[in-house]
């Protein structure tokens, strides 16, 4: 699957904050850090703020706070702010040919595919990506010299 | 969960070890309230194959009154070569008691089965369970379990 690339950012920006629970972030870091439009990323930081995901500090230096638990907030959680990750499931048939029993078997199996999708991001917690990235810099670092 | 079994849960001692047959009363009545099923037959038959390729495993704790009371189970077994899999260690029940969960038995159980399975010699790990129970799948997934190669496939039988 995809993400736009708004949903990206807004994962990024998350993680960032949620691995530095104690620290504010300025939105500048973030963008520096992934390679953002600093335009882009103030506009997906609103709609993370109004969710109630991150909280603007004010004041010296100012930035962003991580607002959740990153032990209960999963991918799902910040991507369907963004974006909705189940398609047309279970929408009334909109396409055209959608209504045949061609288009309802595609759409089955389109389901499906949707239905697993939204298993794996309801079930990964930002919690655990922190491990799945962790693990991802010890792969990067290569095994120790020994 | 209350908060007087959560704090419980966070402070009093848990004592993992291996499940004995006087345990397995409270471990059917256990996943009976869990799962809403019971199946008497199916945990005594298991528990007649325990051994080191199918570990099974009790949490404990001291009840209020000080007595020691079941807080959770896990039972696995390694198994060979079915769908073309090498030998693998697979956890078929991970259960905790609900008013004692957000505590760290879950995941004490998760490690002991996992070293079990590295005692009688595999290197991987599995389990399956319903797609829709997301809260489970985070456990497994906060022990670094993934989507593995296999995928489960079935029918109505008309």
């Amino acid at each position: 699957m995809r993400l736009q690339t708004a949903t990206r950012i807004a994962l990024y920006a998350t993680l960032e904050l949620a691995g530095n629970p104690e620290n504010q972030i300025t939105a500048s870091a973030i963008a520096e850090k992934y390679g953002i439009s600093i335009n882009h990323l103030a506009k997906v930081m609103r709609d993370l703020g109004r969710a109630g995901v991150v909280e603007s500090v004010r004041g010296a230096g100012g930035g962003f706070r991580f607002a959740g638990n990153a032990k209960r907030t999963t991918l799902m959680d910040v991507i369907q702010i963004f974006e909705n990750v189940r398609g047309n499931a279970r929408a009334p048939a909109r396409e055209p040919g959608e209504a045949t029993p061609a288009g309802q078997a595609l759409r089955q199996v389109l389901d499906e595919i949707d239905a697993i999708t939204e298993a794996t991001l309801r079930s990964i917690t930002l919690d655990t990506m922190f491990k799945l990235i962790q693990r991802q810099r010890q792969d990067a670092a290569g095994p120790a010299p020994g | 969960m209350d908060s007087a079994a959560e704090s419980r849960a966070e402070t009093a001692p848990v004592t993992l070890r291996d499940g004995r047959e006087d345990d397995l009363p409270a471990v059917i009545a256990l996943d009976a309230r869990v799962t809403g099923l019971e199946k008497e037959r199916y945990w005594r038959e298991l528990y007649s194959r325990r051994g080191k390729e199918l570990p099974f495993l009790v949490a404990e704790i001291a009840g209020p009154d000080g007595a020691a009371r079941l807080a959770g189970f896990s039972i696995g077994e390694v198994r060979a070569w079915e769908f073309g899999s090498p030998p693998c260690g697979w956890v078929f029940a991970l259960t905790v008691d609900p008013e004692l969960r957000l505590g760290g038995i879950g995941s004490r159980l998760m490690d002991a089965i996992a070293e079990r399975f590295r005692e009688a010699g595999v290197k991987r790990m599995r389990t399956m369970l319903a797609r829709d129970n997301h809260l489970l799948m985070a456990f497994f997934r906060s022990h670094g379990m993934m989507a593995g190669p296999y995928i489960e496939l079935e029918k109505e039988l008309d």
